[in-house]
């Protein structure tokens, strides 16, 4: 035994040394932290800074002057004779009526700042309000996609490559005189994909995600309690079980890749199932989200304390009434909350949907299930490889949009477990 | 005593008959006490029992909890199982409602008869035995629900009320019985884990009764209570005796003198003595009954 004396004399010698080590472990936490979080602000950072301007469009408002001559138009009143005008002649004039220094020669400069679409624009207005011929109209039209970064990004040199000198001056020029004006790009939130980055953007990806998350949820959720339900409260523990549940630890390590190519392998192979979409992206995705939905469902199940079981089961509860009344509503916080995280990461998902073909160029906006769709972060990867500069910041702001919808099923998963905990 | 002829399960193997039956208790104290298997001291036994327990053998796996055990319990009666930790008290209680069923390595042989009925029958339902045997734990588990819900959850499970009306009826009278509805009346749609412990006790009581049950059986219920909690409890098993047969076990001697009319003594999975409360605690028969009740161990 340790004299008392000395005991304390020990004990005070080994207290320094004991504070310096809680410091030092405090410390490598402040660092670790400090370093995650200085990621997390730089990446960002990078992708508001790249992708912000994603949200502007540039704009180009011209009088145009509907005047059959110019648009080599015979008889103004046939339909399909309007039809089959030049749309671009009354562009250019309207464009060189402000620009009075642009020559003959320059007509070719003075349409490249207007989108290649504008002239369609143009015919398509015509077609509806056939008395607009003979009269002069105020339109805004897109501009180039070239003018758009050359405008949105003013005095950095990267983006002002695909403009000749004399385009960048009228560029200049028109901005002056307020022809060329900056607004919110609605068409980034309205339309489908397309090849022209002016007229890009994430609605079809955004409604393709919702169609494939809906058959997820729909499927994987149902089946992933269910399963977890009967393996924690029903089946008997056996070698069968077992070898269950070893198998579906491991599925949830499997690459998603893998997912894939299964899909691809059963679903579109084997049942004949059409390619590119959503019901079949869905049922990939379930396949890879129902190990993250058991696992969590069961830890779930698992952390309702057996007193309550014994007190249901003690008033004469059956198994059923046990799991239904009281098990489940209290396991359902936890539940939801691995659910939602499991959608998260499905929504996120690239790899497998690639393999079963929602990579492809699509414009229109899918309508249902077996519509050909994509999904964001696909949408996001198409524009992220497409070498023009103008995609590659609405690959940013797409990114921004799929953040805000994780960060939004997260802060559902946050409301959903925090309400229904109340309820208890 | 024949015991194959009392067996309704498979009957016991041979080398679990030639398992030694007397065995030395550790404590010094009662080194020279020993205990015959089977035999227990005192009444044991009444002529028209509401539990008629024969040969009664509980196995952990491999493991031997309840050492054939034979035992009545008569209507009306409280009676109190007492003995040191791990003696099997609690098992034995567990085993006349069948909590010890989802306990997989758990195995119960023997007779166990409730009114004439087996209850380990192959064809007796479960629900409906726990419906007539409710049970009170040690620690107060009420459901994290309302005081109302909590009380009215069996007789809504079994279907006893038809109407509102009857399952308010059935959740006051249970409420009075346990001496909570003063209590409670004011705040019935409160949530029940926001009372005291003693309180939520007496709630899970309420509970138990409402599904007016015969028998209650009730596991160490004032071990997690304070003194005043305790009494109170006490204070209701002594008014619930008079319509329910009320089996406890219990760690306080006291406790047991104070609310029993039978007190049972199990040491090492052996019942060794059972008789009038009284009795065992003032002239036990058995040595190992004597040493634990005077504190020499336990």
């Amino acid at each position: 035994m340790i004299d008392p004396k000395k005991q304390a004399e020990i004990v005070h010698k080994s207290l320094k040394k004991r504070y310096r080590k809680e410091k030092r472990f405090r410390a490598y936490g402040i660092l670790a932290i400090t370093i995650a979080l200085a990621s997390l602000i730089v990446l960002f950072a990078d992708i508001i800074n790249k992708g912000h301007t994603g949200f502007l469009k540039t704009t180009i408002t011209l009088d145009v002057e509907m005047n059959a001559e110019t648009m080599y138009l015979e008889d103004p009143t046939d339909p399909d004779a309007v039809r089959m005008a030049d749309f671009v002649e009354p562009l250019i004039q309207s464009l060189s009526e402000i620009l009075p220094e642009a020559t003959e020669e320059d007509r070719g400069k003075l349409r490249g700042l207007i989108n290649p679409y504008a002239s369609s624009q143009l015919r398509d207005e015509l077609v509806a309000n056939p008395d607009w011929m003979g009269t002069t109209q105020t339109i805004t039209f897109l501009a180039h996609s070239n003018v758009d970064v050359y405008n949105k990004h003013k005095g950095n040199e990267a983006y002002s490559i695909k403009l000749s000198e004399e385009q960048q001056q009228y560029v200049d020029k028109l901005r002056d005189k307020g022809v060329i004006e900056t607004s919110f790009n609605d068409v980034f939130f309205t339309s489908g994909d397309s090849r022209d980055p002016a007229r890009a953007g994430v609605l079809g990806a955004i409604v393709g995600s919702l169609l494939v998350m809906f058959v997820t949820l729909v499927l994987s959720f149902p089946i992933g309690v269910a399963a977890a339900i009967y393996l924690e409260e029903f089946a008997p523990r056996n070698r069968i079980t077992d070898f269950i549940e070893v198998n579906i630890n491991n599925l949830a390590a499997v690459p998603s890749i893998i997912f894939g190519l299964l899909g691809l392998a059963v679903f579109i192979n084997l049942f004949g199932m059409p390619r590119s979409v959503p019901f079949v992206g869905g049922l990939v995705l379930t396949l890879m989200t129902l190990p993250t939905i058991i696992i969590s469902s069961r830890a779930a199940i698992k952390s309702v304390p057996p007193s309550i079981r014994e007190a249901a089961e003690g008033v004469g509860a059956s198994k059923m009434q046990v799991v239904l009344h009281h098990v489940l509503p209290l396991a359902m916080p936890g539940m939801l909350t691995g659910s939602i995280i499991g959608m998260a990461q499905a929504l996120g998902e690239t790899a497998p949907l690639l393999l079963i073909g929602m990579v492809a160029f699509i414009v229109e906006i899918p309508e249902g299930f077996f519509d050909a769709a994509t999904v964001l972060p696909v949408q996001v990867f198409l524009w992220a490889g497409s070498p023009e500069l103008a995609f590659i910041e609405r690959a940013s702001a797409a990114i921004m949009v799929l953040l805000a919808f994780l960060l939004s099923m997260n802060a559902l998963a946050i409301w959903l477990r925090k309400r229904l905990e109340r309820r208890w | 005593m024949n015991m194959n002829d009392t067996l309704i399960s498979e009957p016991l193997e041979p080398q679990e008959m030639s398992t030694p039956v007397n065995r030395p208790v550790e404590d010094a104290g009662a080194q020279s006490a020993k205990v015959e298997e089977g035999k227990t001291v005192g009444k044991p036994f009444a002529d028209d029992p509401k539990f008629k327990l024969r040969n009664v053998e509980v196995f952990y796996g491999q493991e031997r909890a309840i050492k054939n055990v034979s035992l009545d319990i008569g209507r009306n009666e409280v009676i109190a199982f007492i003995g040191p930790s791990g003696c099997g008290k609690s098992t034995f209680l567990r085993c006349l409602n069948r909590m010890n069923d989802s306990i997989d390595i758990c195995r119960v042989k023997g007779q166990l008869m409730l009114d004439d009925e087996d209850i380990y029958h192959s064809k007796k339902d479960v629900v409906e035995l726990r419906a007539r045997v409710g049970m009170v734990f040690q620690k107060p588990n009420p459901f994290p629900k309302s005081i109302y819900d909590n009380v009215a959850y069996g007789p809504r499970i079994h279907g006893l009320a038809n109407r509102k009306s009857e399952l308010d009826d059935i959740v006051e009278d249970s409420l009075r019985k346990a001496g909570l509805w003063n209590e409670a009346k004011d705040r019935l749609h409160s949530i029940a884990t926001g009372m005291s412990g003693g309180q939520q006790q007496r709630l899970c009581i309420a509970r138990a009764i409402a599904v007016s049950p015969e028998v209650v059986l009730m596991d160490e219920p004032c071990s997690a209570l304070d003194p005043i909690a305790t009494a109170k409890v006490e204070e209701l098993i002594s008014e619930l005796s008079e319509s329910y047969t009320i089996i406890i076990v219990t760690h306080s001697m006291q406790q047991a003198a104070r609310v029993s009319s039978r007190t049972a003594y199990f040491h090492l999975g052996h019942l060794v003595e059972v008789n009038e409360t009284s009795k065992v605690f003032t002239s036990p028969e058995h040595e190992l009954t004597e040493s634990y009740i005077t504190g020499r161990f336990g």
